[in-house]
């Protein structure tokens, strides 16, 4: 069962994974799906598919007001399911959300309609591992991967148990602030990152402020992937409908960082 | 009834953390140091000073016979509209500042709705020297800009949020996102018995003192226990504060009351128990208002402090467990009674408050007439006067 999660492919294809994030409904569940097949045409490895809400506290203004745009715009949960099975390509998909959708929809529910959207993992930013563990069951039971966040005030003894309740990756968090906050790349955090790659046992993800292929290629010298999201978000915000030959162009670039690790 | 929070900050099936990752460690630091706190008989003998010769504690229990005989009770209104600052909000944060500078923060955030709590914390980090930033939904600066006013005196900078709702909820979002931020030197004090464990229990544990004075204060004017406690519920940190001292007196009847807006049937209100429909928002799972998608819905309410689509995690829990009644009352109601407490006692209420006394008359359906009522009166109406001047056209 695990085999078929395309998570497992990517991460053990031997390259640095290239994770990219875009509200799914932003500009509106109409125009979106170009959008994101832009992110798998220009060499994304992992697509995440954001769930609007109405109240994303961990987010930071441009992806605050892509949730606003999608919600503005109709689009909900039911309409980032529908996103994922019809993108074309390997790349893996996940659904990036709040919890309060996903429990009003029905973790049942939720977890059959994953499975037959080709979702490969579901990350829950306001859902640690202590809470909610009849969704992940429900997910795994689907054989849909639980993806969970690390922090930089995580202590040591609780990233294994984190990596424990988690599967496919690790998400680790740049920094301690929100979605799209400035970039903060230096030996320290490259020496987190290895620190936290140890202790886990999972593949490493790092996200949070990643925006540009020199801040990728500076996080992939110690992680096995970088998460890019505001950066491209913002394209959507100024282009709109029309923005899928920039988003296809800076993913592009990313790839190259990740390849050749420009520095 | 069983002792609530469980250790992991449960209420039944409410409450929790649900927050990100990067807030689980400082929070699990944040119940070490108030369990910590709580347990030190220096930091309540500090914070018993500072609620006595600072806050004018024991606030007053005032037997109200004028709007007694109105209404046909014997009925005790609970002052706490006399504590410094204007509300039962500077018990909670006269504790949490001074939990704030023993834990080496040099920092605090707060939000507010109706500002009460925007001031009281800015009060409490004048008085401790440290600088505060509170987080306030833009509608709520203009209906309530005296309290802004009233923080930029007391040093404290007021950032309007232009996000969502523009109302509390949105506030605690943009508080959120800057203690995450901030976290390893910020406090983020929360005002109402909401939010990730350990808010719900540290703020009812600041706030009991109201009841607990009040118990004692009708035992010495030869009152047992009364029959029914009342207070207003919107986060329900003056509720939990009054109804927790009385919690295992069965015979005791604990009524909350919600705003009900413009009528529970418009949709246009704040009560989310009313509401029955489960979710998390803020970190907590409590009752919430959303639409089918799980969107927060907004609420509605003339009072800014009752406006939140949510409620403190105990409230659900005691609203389920059948320990405490939510009733509910409209923005009309609320000003009718904010009239009648002016004219028969001289008092003017907060709105939010009002919103217990306009419940009254249902209440005494359950007590049957002439018992003993003790209404919450967290606090007074000075910040409401702009839209007293403008609903009762004075």
């Amino acid at each position: 069962m695990t085999s078929e999660n395309r998570l497992d492919q990517v991460f053990a294809s031997g390259r640095k994974v290239l994770v990219t994030y875009l509200c799914a409904g932003d500009p509106s569940p109409q125009a979106h799906l170009p959008l994101f097949q832009a992110l798998i045409d220009g060499g994304a490895d992992v697509i995440e598919i954001g769930v609007p809400f109405s109240d994303p506290g961990a987010d930071g203004p441009a992806i605050q007001q892509a949730s606003e745009r999608a919600l503005a715009a109709g689009a909900s949960l039911e309409d980032a399911l529908e996103l994922a099975g019809r993108l074309k390509g390997d790349a893996a998909r996940v659904l990036f959300g709040y919890l309060n959708p996903f429990l009003a929809y029905g973790y049942e529910r939720l977890a059959r309609r994953c499975a037959e959207s080709g979702i490969d993992g579901l990350l829950c930013v306001d859902c640690p591992p202590e809470e909610e563990p009849e969704l992940r069951d429900a997910l795994r039971a689907r054989g849909v991967y639980p993806i969970l966040l690390v922090a930089p005030t995580t202590p040591d003894d609780r990233v294994a148990a984190i990596a424990q309740a988690g599967a496919g990756f690790l998400y680790y968090v740049s920094m301690t602030g929100v979605t799209g906050a400035a970039f903060a790349g230096d030996e320290a955090l490259l020496r987190r990152i290895a620190r936290v790659r140890a202790l886990a046992g999972l593949p490493l993800a790092v996200g949070f402020g990643v925006a540009t292929p020199e801040d990728a290629a500076l996080v992939a010298r110690a992680a096995d992937g970088v998460v890019v999201g505001s950066a491209l978000v913002r394209i959507v915000a100024e282009q709109g409908a029309d923005s899928a030959a920039s988003l296809g162009a800076l993913t592009r670039s990313l790839r190259l960082a990740l390849d050749f690790e420009i520095d | 009834m069983p002792a609530v929070p469980d250790p992991s900050g449960h209420y039944g099936p409410f409450g929790g953390r649900y927050v990100a990752e990067t807030l689980i460690p400082p929070l699990e630091e944040l119940t070490a140091a108030w369990e910590s706190a709580w347990a030190d008989p220096t930091f309540r003998a500090t914070l018993r000073g500072l609620l006595e010769d600072y806050v004018g504690r024991p606030s007053r229990l005032y037997r109200a016979r004028r709007l007694g005989e109105q209404l046909g009770c014997q009925l005790w209104l609970k002052r706490e509209d006399l504590n410094h600052t204007g509300a039962h909000k500077i018990n909670n944060c006269m504790g949490q500042v001074l939990l704030a500078k023993r834990m080496g923060k040099t920092r605090v955030i707060a939000e507010t709705g109706a500002g009460q709590h925007g001031v009281a914390t800015a009060t409490a980090c004048a008085l401790f020297g440290l600088p505060c930033v509170v987080y306030m939904g833009e509608e709520d600066t203009e209906r309530q800009r005296l309290n802004v006013a009233r923080m930029k005196l007391l040093g404290a900078e007021v950032r309007p949020v232009h996000s969502g709702t523009k109302t509390l909820k949105d506030a605690m979002n943009e508080a959120l996102r800057d203690w995450v931020t901030n976290v390893r030197h910020t406090h983020y004090c929360i005002g109402s018995v909401a939010g990730p464990h350990p808010y719900p229990l540290m703020v009812r544990e600041l706030q009991a003192v109201i009841g607990e004075e009040t118990r004692r204060q009708l035992q010495a004017q030869g009152v047992e226990l009364p029959a029914a406690v009342v207070a207003c519920v919107g986060g329900g940190s003056n509720a939990m504060g009054i109804f927790h001292a009385f919690r295992n007196d069965m015979s005791v009847m604990l009524f909350g009351v919600e705003a009900a807006g413009e009528g529970l049937g418009t949709g246009r209100h704040a009560a989310s128990i009313f509401g029955n429909q489960i979710g998390v928002l803020h970190g907590q799972k409590t009752y919430l208002l959303q639409d089918k998608n799980g969107q927060v819905a907004a609420a509605h309410s003339i009072s800014a402090g009752l406006d939140y689509p949510g409620v403190g995690p105990e409230h659900a829990w005691l609203n389920d467990t059948g320990r405490a009644r939510y009733l509910s009352a409209t923005d009309e109601e609320a000003l009718e009674a904010t009239r009648a407490l002016a004219l028969t006692e001289g008092i003017i209420p907060a709105l939010e408050t009002a919103h217990a006394l306009a419940a009254l008359p249902r209440v005494i359906q359950f007590t049957g007439r002439d018992a003993h009522i003790v209404v919450n009166l967290s606090g007074r109406g000075d910040k409401d006067m702009e839209t007293l001047v403008r609903e009762l056209s004075l």
